[in-house]
This record gives structure tokens, sequence and C-alpha cells, in this order.
């Protein structure tokens, strides 16, 4: 029907349905008037009244048939129709609650899981920022070194310079993550806080509920503007809500600063998986970072930054501008730029928050939850199958009483849409209490402090809609397939089916077993690869003992210390603590191996190695106090480690790692030889072994170690050999941290180990789901063979009596069925095992060390779907093999 | 159904576009002109008339409205919309042609 059709005939549709009996009335009185005419007409033509009356009513036809012909042409409206179906399709699942229940709960599940993970992808990767304006056209912006896939940081100059010259971008801010300790009580507190340029909060359109954001200039000069702004999640927790907040000070990283602002309810700032709770403006960053005053050094890279683009502009296009200027820097200033670019990132990629490690999780997810929602449909229409085969007889008369076949499919969807849209409401329900259970699934101790919410906007709930009219449509079509085969005799014929009988019927069903079986045999497949990874990248060994050493912390800088007073200090911890019985060794060092922080690098130069005309060889290190590669059980290849008396005054030296030495000596010792780091030459005393140094998963790098003295970091991390429990040490720690300084506090003492598994969480996380979907998975297929089984059994019963009458005994019965039953799972898991071939490729990044094709992970898949297979099958074989002859043949 | 009949059926619709694109009318005075025009080889009984213009109202091709008519009762008269004066147009330039074509082959298998 065309738009303008609808135009003409909309009035009369609409007269129709909403008046009806109006309608009814006319088409009455017309058809009288009709007769009237008639009869006056016969009359005149010389008629008895009688006659005339009996030839009008001989010529038009009953008045009432006529009546019940214009109601038809009229035609019910679709509406009208829906309405009907509707209301007789819910008095049908009203009258089979067994059925209509089990129906929505599959469908629930299905659902849930598929709108939960809808609302986790919106919350996290597609809007992640609450209250944060124009999400859509929110890019990050990072930097990228030449050789090096991963992104970067930018300079502050660098930055001015693209905001400047970036005509096809509307504004661009600077966001840096940072943290300042709270000391309560005896522990240390660590709260999130951004660094961010002064046009910030303007540049997201949030506004403060009290006081002000940052003013232009706010930004510039060197520990100048000691402002803060903080969250309202942060005003109520730790102010306790005060009306009088603005004015007042807070000290953060042992500065005092000038509370300015309260941003309003809800925003959570802009770093995916923490909630921010202050903000300080970039002058205020060497404060927080320490290293000295970096917003005229294009070298010194530490902005997190994001643009929005003009509306309009394709990211490709930035891209193209954003690139020449980069282009344009690396020629300007070689020394600081040279093989480095600018890149944007879409929000779901942005390279330094938990995005990136979120996504590849998401995305399988995605496909995952897909599968159960197939599996689910597939078990509903399964039922809906049976249900039309029990509602057979009421299709056939519906058939012979004239209902088209077109509109016995519009009944059996409308019961669909039923089913699907109260399993839509039920997901809804299900993906609201689920939406911020992703952070649950993380181990505690990472998950604190984690800040990762699902989303249920529109796009989730018009996301879901479209799940449940999909649904509708599956689920629908399934048992309106069987439509095909209803004939207006076909129930007068008399029933014959058996166990391995192959009509229509069982062929769809045993199809849709089959199906279910794939699909669950590929998440078992997935489950079991991402479960041998995650146990893969655990075990391995990062190069570094993790059972026996702790790592904490000592609040410095909330104290107070400046460097050489940190220097005196830490000095005399390592030198107390070594006296401490069970405490083999301690050391410092700026970063501890895979955790929050990241590691310095510098640009490096090696006498003999030339490097190419583009590269800019950088390598990240580490700053280490004496004894730190033997309290962490790094080994030591050649040469020696630091000293207590390579410090400050003594000459500068190096520890290079394996992988540096085979790179740029070729392989040669270069013990004795020297190293060029940020512009000084340092002498190399020592070769160690390669660890890991940011993730379980990366491969062998570069690395180096320079000595903490020499390089001074205020706030290092302390690590302890230790052969007793995390107690004992932490309380021997804390005692003799109090006895140098009662005004210091400790930070959350954890063992090596525990980092590794805070680091390998987003494994954890990705195991956890596809083991739980997975489970979901097998339980509903598995009731889906148990349907198809018992279902098949209660058909032929009269098969299998006579069958035992002849001669069958109980176990071969049994064995019948069962051998069905696994023949469908034989043909699930052949299918399934050729699309897992295929798609477990996918999981790609989520796999450590293991091949995803390995056979012995496909195996005991197999194993656990065949067991599983079995035990559905289990009892309706055993109630064939309980038939009783007797009573069958004599029904 | 017979394939005559069917014929009848389909050119009912045009017979009645046709009738009302000529003036207004109520059911009874449409099957009166029907009777007149087509005499008795196309017997359209009153009987399918009514069933046909409310097919024809809610295809949006006519339109009807309760007014006076000659002998001052009010009735029900019909009369073509813009779509359906281009559907007759349509209808009948197609008819034109395929009735042509019929012809021509009829004619070719006398000859």
């Amino acid at each position: 029907m065309n738009l303008e059709q609808l135009f003409y005939s909309l009035p009369f549709r609409f007269r129709s349905f909403f008046h009806r009996s109006q309608v009814d009335q006319e088409m009455q009185a017309e058809l009288h008037q009709h007769l009237d005419q008639q009869i006056s007409e016969n009359i005149a033509k010389g008629m008895s009244a009688e006659e005339a009356r009996r030839a009008a009513v001989l010529s038009l036809g009953g008045v009432t048939q006529i009546e019940q012909r214009c109601r038809d042409a009229r035609g019910g409206t679709l509406l009208e129709d829906f309405m009907q179906d509707f209301r007789y399709g819910f008095r049908q699942l009203w009258r089979s609650p067994g059925f209509s229940v089990l129906a929505v709960m599959c469908l629930t599940l299905g659902i849930g899981a598929n709108t939960a993970v809808f609302s986790w992808m919106e919350g996290i990767l597609f809007r992640p920022y609450p209250l944060v304006a124009h999400q859509e056209r929110l890019f990050a912006v990072g930097g990228t070194v030449q050789g090096q896939s991963n992104g970067d940081f930018l300079s502050w100059p660098d930055f001015l310079d693209l905001r400047r010259n970036c005509t096809l971008c509307d504004d661009a801010f600077v966001t840096s993550i940072t943290g300042s300790t709270l000391n309560i009580g005896d522990h240390a507190e660590v709260t999130t806080g951004s660094i961010v340029s002064a046009n910030y909060f303007d540049a997201i359109a949030v506004h403060p509920i009290l006081g002000r954001t940052f003013q232009p200039g706010e930004d510039v000069g060197s520990n100048s503007h000691p402002v803060v702004v903080i969250s309202y999640q942060f005003w109520r927790n730790h102010f306790k809500g005060d009306p009088q907040i603005i004015g007042k000070t807070q000290r953060l990283k042992n500065v005092v600063h000038t509370i300015i602002g309260v941003t309003p309810e809800g925003f959570y700032g802009t770093f995916v998986g923490r909630e921010i709770q202050f903000w300080v403006p970039a002058s205020m960053e060497e404060t927080f970072h320490g290293g000295g005053y970096k917003l005229e050094d294009r070298g010194a890279r530490w902005i997190e930054s994001y643009a929005y683009l003009k509306p309009g502009v394709s990211r490709a296009q930035a891209q193209e501008q954003i690139s020449a200027f980069a282009a344009r820097l690396q020629n300007d200033y070689p020394a600081t730029n040279r093989g480095r670019s600018i890149k944007l990132w879409s929000l779901w990629e942005t390279p330094f928050n938990h995005a990136g490690e979120l996504l590849p999780i998401l995305e399988v997810m995605v496909a995952v939850v897909a599968f159960v929602l197939l599996i689910a449909c597939a078990n509903v229409g399964n039922l809906l199958l049976v249900r039309a085969f029990v509602r057979r007889h009421e299709m056939s008369v519906r058939l012979a009483v004239g209902a088209n076949r077109l509109r016995l499919v519009k009944q059996l969807l409308t019961e669909g849409l039923i089913l699907s849209a109260l399993g839509t409401a039920g997901g809804l329900l299900v993906a609201y209490f689920c939406r911020h259970a992703l952070v649950l699934l993380l181990p505690t101790g990472v998950g604190a402090g984690m800040y990762l919410p699902g989303q249920m906007d529109a796009r989730v709930i018009a996301m879901s809609v479209g799940v449940c009219l999909l649904v509708t449509l599956i689920v629908g079509i399934i048992p309106a397939f069987q439509t095909r085969h209803l004939d207006v005799a076909g129930p007068l014929k008399a029933d014959s089916s058996s166990v391995v009988g192959a009509r229509g019927r069982a062929r769809m069903r045993s199809a849709l077993v089959v199906f279910q079986v794939s699909l669950s045999f590929i998440l078992l497949v997935g489950a079991a690869l991402l479960l041998e990874s995650l146990q893969k990248i655990r075990t391995t060994s990062p190069g570094f003992s993790t059972r026996g050493v702790a790592v904490t912390g000592v609040s410095l800088v909330a104290a107070g210390y400046d460097i050489p007073r940190a220097r005196t200090f830490q000095n005399e911890l390592i030198d107390r603590l070594n006296g401490l019985p069970g405490i083999e060794s301690a050391a410092f060092a700026s970063v501890t191996p895979l955790g929050y922080m990241t590691y310095p690098s510098s640009p490096i130069a090696v006498d003999g190695y030339q490097p190419s005309p583009d590269e800019q060889p950088e390598i990240e290190y580490n700053r280490v106090g004496p004894n730190y590669l033997a309290t962490l059980g790094i080994p030591l290849l050649s040469g020696r480690e630091f000293a207590r008396n390579d410090d400050e005054n003594a000459p500068l030296v190096a520890i290079v790692n394996r992988t540096m030495m085979m790179r740029y000596w070729r392989g040669q010792d270069p013990v004795g030889l020297r190293l060029q780091v940020k512009g000084h030459w340092v002498r190399i005393v020592g070769v160690v072994a390669d660890s890991k140094y940011e993730s379980m998963a990366e491969s062998p790098k570069p690395f180096f170690y320079v000595p903490l003295h020499q390089d001074p970091s205020r706030e290092p991390e302390l690590n302890i050999r230790t052969t007793q429990s995390l107690q004992t040490t932490m309380a021997a720690v804390l005692r003799e941290v109090h006895a140098l300084d009662e005004n210091l506090a400790l930070y959350e003492v954890i063992t090596l180990q525990e980092q590794v598994n805070r680091a390998t969480s987003p494994q954890l996380v990705a195991v956890t789901l596809v083991s739980i979907l997975g489970g979901l998975a097998l339980i509903l297929s598995a009731v889906g063979l148990y349907g198809v089984m018992s279902y098949a059994v209660a058909q032929s019963r009269r098969e299998l009596g006579l069958r035992m009458a002849l001669g069958a005994r109980a176990d071969n019965l049994l064995r019948l069925v069962l051998s069905r039953g696994l023949r469908l799972t034989g043909a699930g898991v052949l299918f399934g095992t050729v699309i897992a071939l295929a798609l477990t490729r996918l999981l790609g990044k989520l796999l450590y060390n293991v091949s995803p094709h390995d056979p012995v992970l496909f195996g005991s898949a197999l194993v656990v779907m065949t067991i599983t297979a079995i035990a559905a099958c289990l009892l309706p074989a055993w109630r064939a093999a309980r038939t009783d002859p007797a009573r069958v043949l004599r029904n | 159904m017979s394939k005559p009949s069917d014929l009848v059926q389909g050119t009912l619709d045009m017979l009645i576009l046709k009738i009302l694109a000529l003036e207004p009318l109520n059911g009874w005075a449409i099957s009166q002109r029907l009777k007149q025009i087509s005499s008795e080889v196309l017997a359209v009984s009153d009987g399918s008339l009514y069933p046909a213009l409310q097919k024809l109202e809610r295809l949006g091709w006519i339109r009807s409205e309760w007014k006076p008519s000659e002998n001052n009762r009010r009735a029900k008269f019909y009369s073509p919309t813009r779509l359906g004066r281009k559907e007759l147009e349509k209808e009948t330039a197609n008819w034109n042609r395929v009735s042509a074509a019929i012809s021509g082959i009829v004619q070719l298998e006398e000859a």
C-alpha cells in the first residue's frame, strides 16, 4: 500500500475500526433504503405490495448475508485482527501455564543476557561518560611511536599546538589520571583524581552545582593554581555534603588546595573503569606526578586527551589533518618528536583507560549472548512445535471453516510476540539488576574502586525491542512451518510415529536440537580455551618470584617528605627491616611490575648501534634500590646488582635485561660498556634475565634499571621478601615505619601473586562470563534434548510396546533411545566443531599461549557435551525401557 | 469460482468507478445504472454491489457521504477520489490495450 492510498483509505479504516457499530447501522440503513426504493419501483411497475417486496428481496439477496459480506469486504483492520489474535493467543498461553512459564523463562535468560551485555557496551564503551555532552563526536587523542602499535601520551606543548591547529575539531581537552592519598587512621587511602586543562568542564558541558569550574589561565604556570573541583560523591562522603564547602581547603599531595566547585550527581569524570573524585588544573601537574615541570617540555609525555570533532566531520578527515600536523611537529622538533605521530581513537578503543582491555571481552560476549539467545529461541521453538502438534486439530478445524493459512501464521506469530514480549520485559529486569554486575566479577582488590556501569538508555531498550521482534519472528516461524503440513483431513488420519520416525515434524525438532548442540559445543570450546589460557597466564613464570614477596608503599608525599628526607627515610627503613626475623631482603622501587603505575621511558643511544633514520630508540626503565633484583628473584646473568653506594655522588650506572643486550649489543656482554639515558652516559654494571613488566601477555622487550638514588622518587613502592605471613609482615613493617615517623601510613599490603592475579583480571572476567553463559547454554540445550527425546518416547509408546511384546529387552529400548539422542548430539558436535574451528580465532587477544584449535580442549568439550547429552536422554530412555507392553497395546 | 464470473468480478470495480466518475450516486442508483448499461451480459447482482463498494472505499478509490436525494430522503452518495480517477484512467488504458490485443489475436485465429 503506498502513501497516497493510505491517505485516501485512512478515514474509512479509522471509522470502520473505531465506530464499528455506527458503520454497521449505516450499512443496514443503506440496504433498507435500497430495498424501499426497489419496492416502490416494483409497485410503480404494477406489482402488489407483497409481490413487490418479495421481488425486491429476491433481487438483492438476504440483507444479513450482504451485511456480513460487506463487513468482510471492509476487512478487519490490521489492528483489529491483531487484537483478536492477541486475546486469543493470551488465552491459549494462559491455558498451558507450564509451557508458557518455561518458554518465557528461556527467553528471559536469552534476552536478559543480551540486554545486559548491550548495557555494558553502552555504559562502558559507546557512551561511557554520563552527563558528558555529544559523546558521539568525542574521540580519544594520543601519540603513536613508529613501530609500536599501542598508544602513547602527548606532551603539553604538542597538545596546545594541536588544539590551535586542528580546524576540524570543535575543542580538545586534557585529562590525566592521578591519585592522592588521604590518611585515614593507620592506613592510607587513595582517591582518584584527574589533572585537566582549564577548558575541561566547558568542553564537556558539565556545570557545577556549587561554586565554579576552572577559568582560562588556571592551567598555566608551575604549581601556580592550587584549586580543586570535587565530585558530588566525594563531597557527600568526605565532606558530608557541607553546603559551605566552597572556599574551604583540602590537602592533596601535601599541598593545600582550595575547593572551588562541586560537580553534579552522576558525573564520574572521563576515565573508563574509574570514578574520578577530584579535578585539578594542569598547572598542578608537577605536584601530583612529580618529575619536574613539564608544561614547557615537549619531550615529557603524560597527557591523555580527547577532541570533539565538528559536526559532520569524519574521523578519517580529522585524522588526515592531525597526521599532517604531527608530521610538521616531527619536522620542527626532531629532537623530541622524531618517529612520532598523533592518532584519533574511538572512545571504545581509548588506549589509556580500561576500554581497550574490555573491548575484546565485550566483543566476545556479544557473540556468546547471541548464541545463548539462539539456543533459547530453539528451545521455545521446539516447545511451540510440540504445542502446534497438540493443536493440529484446532488448526485443521480453523482451516476447514475457512481461515486462510496466512491468518494462522499471523496467529502463531502473535503468540510468539506475546512470549517474546514477556521475555523481553523479564530480560530488561534481569539486565537492570545486572547492569553494574560486571565489576562484581572482578576479584576484590581490583574491583574495589573500579567503576564499570551499564547504561540502560533508549538505545539499549531499542536494541532489546529489536531482539524481541527478531525472537518473535524466529519462534513464530518455526511452528508456522508446520501449517504447511496441515490439511483438513490431517487429524482424521491415524497417527503413526516411531522413535526413529523421520516425518517433517520430527525432522524439524531434531534439526533444532542439532542446532542447539552445535551452538553449546562452540561455547564449551570457547570456555575451555579461555579457561586454559587463564590457567596458563596465571601459572606462567613472570620472571620473578610471586610467592613470598609482599608489596606495599609508605605515604611519604602526603606527610610532606622532600627528596633528601625521603631518601634518608628509605635507607633507614631498609636497614631496620633487614634486621627483622623472617624478612630476607627488602628494596624500594619506583614501579611494581604488573602494577597500576606506568614505567618511565627514555630515549637511548648505544656506541656502535646505528638506529635507522626514522627510529628513535626509546626504552622503558625502572628506578630500583639496592637488592631489588634479589628481593624479586630476578636472576642476574652477568655483572652485579646496585649497591647502597650507587647514589647521587657515585658515577651513573644501569643494568639492562637480556632482550636489550641481544638487540643493542648483538648478544655481547655489555658490562663495562656505556649507555646514554636522558642525555647522560651511564656505565652498565649488570645484565638480568627478562621478566614481565606491564602485562603477563606481553612478549619479551628491552628494559633497563637505574639506581633509585640516582633518579629519585619521593614515594617508591616497598618490596619485601619474607618467609612470614602477610599479616605478620604488615604488622612488622608498620611498627618499623612508625618507629621512624608516627605520621606515616602504610598502603595496602599484597603479595606479588595477588598483583599477577589483578593484572590478569580481564582474562578472569572473560572466563567467568563465558563459563556462566556456556553453562546456561549447556542447560538450555540439555532441556531441548530432553524435551525432544521424551516427546519422541511418549509419541512412540505403541511401537515401544510392540517391540517389547516381540521380545525386545528393556536394555535394548534403553539403548535405542540413548543412541538416537547421541546421534543427534554427534551431529551437533560435528557441526559445532566445524564452526568452532573457524570461530575460535576470534578469541585472539584473549588467548594466551593456547592454540585456538587445541585438540585436547576440543576433546574435553566433547566429553562434557556427551555426558550432558547422556544425562538429558537418560530419563526418557529409562521411561522407554519401563514401557508396559500389555497396557500400551490395550490402549 | 469459474473463469467468466471472475472476469465480471474484476470488471465490476472499473464499471462502478466509471459510473461514479460521471456523477455521484447512491447505491440503488448505481445498481439501476449498472443494469442499464451492462444489460444482461454482465449480470451484476445487487448483492455483490455493496461489498464491492465497501472494498473500493477501503482501497481509497471512492468516498461516501450522506446527502439528501431527489425525493428529499437522506441517502449515501458515492464519488470517486482523485486516487480513484487515476486508477480508472490506468485501468481504462490497460483495458483498451489488452482488449485490442485479444481481439487482434481472436481475429487472427479466425482468418
